[in-house]
């Protein structure tokens, strides 16, 4: 039960006066804009997310100009809601009421398999700049879509040879019951078990329930060597903070994805501290280009950038990558995917490239909590590219 | 599961039961004795929440840190403000509504849930918060030996359980009370025998606010403060609600107990059911008892 808002009365608005001014057809080669459209969480849980994620887009949009691949850019924007039920209706408001060029989207993974399911029907180019939904670059992987950020698989995978190197024989894994859950787990415990581990207990509960406290009695009495686990957004704030008020945090470690302790610190204070996870990003990376980037954003928005930031900031930097090599073009499809899998991307996270099933191949860091930051520790793995099961292209 | 475990785990099913009873006692009193569906009163959790949040440090600079008064001291502005906003509320859009079809309630409501989120929004921002225990109620004892439980998690349940005392006698040893149930049975009735029955309603509806209101502010440290966290608390508590009989505290007591012990023990024994047991629960009631375990009052 999560509300419409403002953003959809503006859009409608935006809409309706938009359709009032357009009298000549859009040409691709014209100076027509190209048209970005937001299906983004704008409201609940993620909300936060969904902002941040448009600002580092717009940032990156704003250093050029305005402009990407010669043409200047409008953006139509939808709440998703995070609400997988609505997924395909919101998506199709943009594909077929307001043929937007390029889809930009989203946050949940659930939402974001409805929306690759769509663009892939359409044809309409699609770049998902968080939903780390391990098939959207795997079985449902197409030529028009696209991934900036990860998936689910990759920091999972890293944090599970990290776990094994460490000499832990014993895990317990605890996650939301939805998909991106299942297959950060199925990450850990795949490495996990490769180094010599197991996974003896796999708890979940439901979307996005917070009632820790039944599961986190099981863990006590399994007694692991180590709790991998897979939240993010208010649920990571009250996991951390009820399993260090539970003790456990003093005899057993507790290793996350990086989402358990992105954007999530202020509000964990004390239990989070020392806590390690992994993650395409971090913070005191200290190279000139992250630099660069978290300056300019915090100069921007009067914030501090997060990891969903420069996921938004390298979505625009894929679409001017792909839209440059097709001067504007937006129908090349096998254009713009060739010169996006031959670019070496030069984001604040380090160079990345991007594989064959366009998800980004990558380093993945270990960081630890030291404050209020994920400091980086190391890289758990060099150029990790995602195994893109079932996918053929 | 071993003994020690299982004992862990009811204590689990109390304390949980306990706190849902507190939220789902303001919405039963509105919903079974005003006969409004009010589908806000997840927001009123929230906003209780977001009180505590924003109170608490605003306290303690008016009253530096004195032991707990400081925590009391918020509570109660919290509280108080909560009242005096549900009184506000009642008066503005709800009273409009009792003579009113049921969609009309449902969508009026569900407009305030948006207007809420929308409000917090603006005010508060969107990221996730934490707030601080109080420092005295900050320890913690041992349950097993890896295992510890935090103090202030039975501080929640002493209060919820002061509270469901509390209403329990309001409800039946007092004339308020009296007039509280006689309205809910035949209104019209006790309009006739003189009890000003709009200003009557008008004070359910603004201690029910407090009370889902009292419970944001006491969860708060336990829970944190994120956006949309009151419409999770909501649909569990219209499941208390219906079980327990529709305005029935009694009821919404022991429903509240039943859901808390079926949530956590179904989390442990049938995961993949987890889900939706609470609602199968709430299923089975339905054909069992359609009204209900208990009857109003």
């Amino acid at each position: 039960m999560k509300p419409w808002n403002r953003h959809h009365a503006l859009a409608a608005t935006l809409l309706a006066s938009a359709a009032t001014l357009i009298t000549v057809p859009a040409f691709p080669q014209s100076n027509a804009k190209v048209k970005i459209g937001f299906m983004l969480p704008y409201t609940g849980t993620y909300a936060a997310i969904g902002t941040t994620i448009e600002n580092g887009f717009r940032l990156y949009v704003d250093e050029h100009g305005g402009k990407l691949g010669g043409r200047e850019l409008e953006y139509v924007k939808v709440d998703d809601e995070s609400d997988p039920a609505k997924a395909t209706d919101n998506v199709n408001k943009l594909i077929k009421r307001d043929n937007v060029d390029v889809l930009v989207g989203t946050v949940h993974s659930g939402v974001a398999l409805a929306m690759a399911k769509a663009a892939k029907e359409s044809n309409t180019l699609m770049i998902v700049p968080n939903a780390g939904a391990d098939a959207v670059t795997g079985a449902m992987c197409a030529q028009n879509i696209f991934r900036s950020s990860f998936s689910n698989w990759q920091p999972a995978y890293a944090m599970g040879e990290v776990a094994a190197k460490k000499g832990a024989k014993k895990a317990v894994t605890i996650t939301w019951k939805y998909a991106a859950g299942d297959e950060s787990v199925g990450g850990f415990k795949e490495a996990f078990e490769k180094g010599g581990g197991q996974v003896v207990k796999a708890l979940n509960l439901p979307f996005p329930g917070v009632e820790f406290q039944a599961l986190l009695t099981e863990i006590a009495a399994a007694k692991p060597d180590v709790v991998y686990a897979f939240f993010a957004g208010g649920g990571a704030v009250k996991f951390v903070k009820d399993y260090a008020a539970a003790g456990l945090n003093r005899t057993i470690p507790l290793y996350g994805a990086g989402f358990l302790t992105d954007g999530t610190l202020e509000a964990q204070g004390e239990s989070a501290q020392g806590m390690l996870t992994t993650l395409h990003y971090a913070d005191g990376l200290n190279t000139p280009r992250d630099n660069s980037f978290r300056l300019a954003y915090a100069k921007t928005y009067k914030l501090q950038p997060d990891v969903y930031a420069m996921q938004g900031y390298d979505a625009a930097q894929m679409l001017g990558i792909g839209l440059n090599a097709v001067k504007g073009d937006v129908s090349k499809k096998a254009e713009f995917a060739a010169a996006l899998e031959k670019a070496k991307i030069d984001s604040p996270r380090g160079t990345f490239t991007i594989g064959k099933s366009h998800n980004p191949v990558q380093d993945i860091y270990l960081r630890k909590v030291v404050g209020k930051e994920n400091k980086v520790e190391g890289v758990a793995i060099k150029a990790l590219a995602d195994p893109g099961r079932g996918c053929r292209l | 599961m071993d003994f020690a475990t299982f004992l862990i785990q009811c204590l689990n099913a109390v304390q949980y039961g306990l706190l849902l009873f507190l939220v789902a006692s303001g919405l039963t009193l509105i919903f079974g004795i005003m006969g409004v569906i009010n589908l806000a009163h997840g927001s009123f959790y929230m906003l209780g929440a977001y009180l505590a949040f924003v109170l608490a440090p605003l306290v303690e600079r008016a009253f530096g840190y004195p032991v707990g008064g400081g925590f009391f001291a918020t509570l109660l502005i919290g509280v108080a403000l909560a009242v005096a906003f549900g009184y506000l509320l009642e008066w503005v859009f709800f009273s409009y509504l009792y003579t009113r079809e049921h969609l009309q309630q449902v969508l009026m409501t569900y407009g305030l849930i948006l207007v809420f989120e929308e409000l917090r929004s603006i005010l508060v921002g969107d990221d996730v918060h934490g707030v601080a225990t109080p420092t005295w109620l900050s320890g913690s004892m041992p349950l097993s030996d890896v295992m510890i439980y935090p103090v202030y998690r039975l501080f929640i349940s002493l209060v919820c359980a002061i509270v469901a005392i509390a209403m329990w006698l309001v409800m039946t040893k007092t004339r308020l009370g009296m007039r509280i149930r006689a309205g809910a049975t035949n209104r019209e009735m006790v309009q006739a025998l003189g009890i000003p029955i709009r200003f009557l309603y008008r004070i359910v509806f603004a201690i029910g606010v407090g009370l889902a209101a009292l419970a944001g502010l006491v969860a708060a440290p336990v829970s944190s403060v994120y956006p949309g966290m009151g419409n999770q608390v909501l649909i569990i508590c219209f499941v208390v609600v219906v079980i327990g009989g529709i305005g029935s505290i009694r009821g919404a007591f022991i429903a509240a107990l039943l859901v808390g012990f079926v949530d956590t023990f179904g989390k442990v024994l049938f995961p993949s059911l987890a889900g939706m047991l609470v609602y199968l629960l709430m299923a089975v009631m339905l054909l069992w008892k359609p009204e209900g375990l208990f009857k109003a009052g």
